[in-house]
């Protein structure tokens, strides 16, 4: 029977699973979208912008672990998409672009709403494809899920030509697909494996660092079963948050920039690393040469190119982290049985000591919001239950911070690009999947701006997303660096002009809700989370001058370390001078 | 440290591009690059010199194999292996000069692929040294034009990979 190209596009992704597709129209797709029209499974979510498509299929793609989909037009629709696709690629998140082409024969000639769009989205995808004729089409959107999702995940774009969308051929499910050039490699090597176990046996002081690659292998219950067999404590990258318990008694939350004293402290100290799926990433290790100086290293990576790309690794590992982390609980097992408890005692104690020296703390305030107030409110109400997504800047770290992270898959964040406007889509998609969930976006005034378009989304498809705005008129974490290291020179990170956020709610239709006290935060937190038809956006007039701490700044080595409260005294005494 | 790397792709279009766009995106450096079909017309060779520290090429290494399109990366560098390269050099060689041009193409097992009443076109096959070699000794009498293959290379057999 033949079928034509948009009718392949159709069947392939019913054949994939698929049920949702994030999308915008425009000419060159029309043959696509005439065909989702009245199509009963295929649901497509129509965004307000491409961008916001994007981050909505990689939000839907961490919350479910399956491939996000995205159908956009040619030329500004498909470069629309870039910033999305990047964003997805630096943070390993599985999801497939359909970008539409001007037709073949027009290709090379400035047609109208021509990009070349498979060269600029080459850096920034895992793989990419101009499809040139209708017989290819199903091997390459089979081809395209099966990248995206295996090994080491990422975004795959697949640019289809008008024609092809439109021209006939016998179609043909390719049942299996082997791609020579492509084998990921999931089982670790035995022998490492072994070498992996004595330096645990071995070690007094280890602590294992968890990534994303922990999220994406679903790996947390092996993660945890080692941990807890070995008692060894558990630091997790911004892209790890929620792999392993954040309210664990071995979790000692993020390393790195903002990450906790006790964390970096433990770094620091430690004889052993055990980093499994992370890649430490320039705000993770602070100044290179100064990073973890005592310990041995572990790395444990599907991707190899990962390992010994930053950092001298003394035991190499490529492999899935979900068989890595099994085969060394296994072999520890089989080998000599120890007290682990007796074993780990004092370096446990060493480090409660540190945690209890040095806590994540702010200062409450009776009279104006502190942000991470609302963080730790938003916390106690939805404890566990609710998905997280944030956006970028001070916000971002806030919640990294306060928050705790309990089941992978519930905290999305644009952690290896930052890209500003990520959380409020993300948190649409993550919605899309789960109806029922409380979904959170932990925003800035700043970042909130830059995809605002959606709540028109949201309100079409009643998606009762959460947007909690942590308002302080700032472009806050550039107006941190400036106030830190550029003299208090505030250059153009003061909003003049930030909207009246619940009256634009308002307009779109979804509920404005505000706090300007923090007396008034639960009432505003409670209100909104009884929506449950229409987004709601909290608007939190919080405390433009909170800065977030600690803080290793870009350069510095994780034990050069700012403190708030110091930095505070610091400037009693300056006023006092004046 | 100069490597010669040999690298397996689909001969597919685009692919130049990807190697190419890697190595320029990630500051690694190209020295030269030739590409041609293997015996099997779906599979292209590539022949990528290039340096950097042992990291470096070892980043290299391990970021050409993970493109969807390679299907294999060869550091010939640390394997016996056979290198050539050939050139073309057009010199303009004086009247008195052209005998001594012709004397040393011929000790270099060069040939003349075209002459002119005013230059010759040579062609050299060889390694690297060798035809450096020549070059300079063809530069006293006017090089006009030079244009070179970049380098192929491939496994000697019988050693062990
Ligand atoms: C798209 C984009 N542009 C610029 C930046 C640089 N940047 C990082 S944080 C930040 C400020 C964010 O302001 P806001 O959303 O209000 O968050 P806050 O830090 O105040 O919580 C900026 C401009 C970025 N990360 N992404
Ligand atoms: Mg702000």
């Amino acid at each position: 029977m033949k079928k034509t190209g948009a009718e392949i596009v159709i069947e392939c992704l019913k054949r994939e699973g698929v049920k949702h597709i994030f999308g915008y129209p425009g000419g060159v797709v029309l043959n696509i979208f005439d065909l989702l029209y009245d199509d009963k499974d295929l649901k497509l979510i129509l965004t307000r912008h491409e961008q916001g498509a994007v981050h909505a299929a990689d939000g839907y793609a961490r919350a479910t672990g399956k491939p996000g989909v995205v159908l956009v037009t040619s030329g500004p629709g498909a470069t629309n998409t870039v910033t999305g696709i990047a964003t997805a690629y630096m943070d390993s998140i599985p999801i497939i672009v359909f970008s539409g082409q001007v037709p073949t024969k027009l290709i090379g000639n400035d047609a109208f709403q021509e990009a070349d769009i498979v060269g600029i989205t080459r850096p920034c995808t895992k793989h990419n494809y101009l499809v040139k004729d209708v017989k290819d089409l199903a091997r390459t959107i089979r081809e395209a899920f099966y990248i995206a999702t295996t090994g080491r995940p990422g975004p795959v774009l697949i640019d289809l030509p008008k024609d092809v969308t439109g021209d006939k051929t016998t179609f043909q499910w390719p049942e299996k697909i082997t791609l020579r050039g492509y084998n990921p490699k999931y089982e670790g090597n035995k022998w490492m494996i072994k070498q992996a176990a004595s330096l645990i046996q071995k070690s007094k002081k280890p602590v294992i660092i968890a990534g994303g690659g922990v999220i994406s292998s679903n790996a947390s219950k092996e993660l945890k079963d080692l941990a807890e067999y070995t008692m060894i404590p558990v630091i997790m990258t911004l892209m790890g948050l929620g792999a392993f318990p954040g309210t664990h008694e071995l979790c000692l939350g993020m390393p790195g920039m903002h990450g906790s004293y006790y964390a970096n402290r433990t770094i620091q100290e430690a004889d052993l690393l055990i980093a499994v799926g992370m890649r430490f990433d320039d705000r993770v290790t602070g100044r290179i040469n100064d990073f973890a100086p005592h310990a041995k290293i572990i790395h444990i990576d599907i991707d190899p190119t990962s390992i010994r790309k930053n950092v001298r690794v003394d035991v190499p590992i490529v492999g899935d982290a979900k068989r890595v982390l099994k085969g060394i609980l296994q072999v520890l097992k089989e080998t000599e049985k120890k007290q682990w408890d007796a074993v780990r005692k004092a370096w446990l104690k060493q480090i409660d000591k540190w945690k209890k020296e040095r806590p994540l703390t702010y200062e409450f305030d009776e009279e104006v919001i502190k942000p991470q107030y609302v963080v730790e409110r938003l916390y106690e109400f939805t404890k566990g239950k609710a998905i997280i997504s944030t956006e970028v800047g001070q916000n971002q770290m806030w919640a990294a911070q306060f928050f705790k992270f309990d089941k992978p898959r519930t905290f999305l964040t644009s952690g290896g690009l930052g890209t500003m406007g990520y959380g409020f889509p993300a948190a649409m998609g993550a919605q899309v999947a789960f109806p029922d969930k409380t979904v959170i976006d932990i925003a800035g005034d700043g970042s909130f701006q830059m995809n605002i378009q959606e709540l028109a989304t949201c309100v079409t498809y009643k998606l009762p997303v959460k947007i909690a705005i942590l308002n302080n008129m700032y472009l806050g974490m550039v107006r941190q660096w400036q106030e830190l290291f550029y003299g208090e020179r505030y250059s153009y990170s003061y909003l003049d002009v930030v909207p009246d956020f619940v009256k634009v709610a308002e307009a779109y239709g979804a509920v404005g809700l505000r706090a300007t006290k923090p007396s008034e935060v639960d009432d505003v937190i409670k209100e909104a989370l009884k929506v449950k038809d229409k987004p709601v956006v909290m608007d939190f007039i919080v405390d433009w001058k909170e800065k977030v701490y600690p803080m290793v700044p870009a350069g510095a080595a994780l034990d050069e370390m700012i403190f708030g409260e110091e930095k505070k005294k610091k400037e009693k005494k300056l006023r006092a001078v004046k | 440290m100069r490597h010669t790397i040999s690298v397996l792709v689909e001969n597919k279009f685009g692919v130049l591009a990807r190697i190419s766009s890697l190595f320029s995106g990630r500051g690694y450096n190209i020295e030269s690059l030739s590409v041609g079909e293997t015996i099997d017309p779906q599979i292209s060779i590539m022949t990528i010199v290039t340096t950097g520290d042992d990291k470096i090429i070892e980043q290299i290494t391990k970021q050409l194999n993970k493109l969807i399109d390679v299907i294999k990366v060869t550091d010939l560098t640390e394997i016996d292996h056979v290198e050539r390269e050939m050139v073309l050099i057009k010199v303009a060689p004086k009247q008195e000069d052209k005998a001594e041009v012709l004397r040393l193409t011929e000790i270099f097992r060069g040939r003349v692929v075209d002459s002119s009443p005013r230059t010759y076109t040579v062609e050299i096959t060889g390694d690297e040294k060798k035809i450096s070699a020549f070059v300079e000794l063809m530069r006293p009498f006017g090089i006009k034009e030079f244009v070179r293959t970049g380098k192929i290379a491939i496994a000697r057999e019988g050693v062990k990979k």
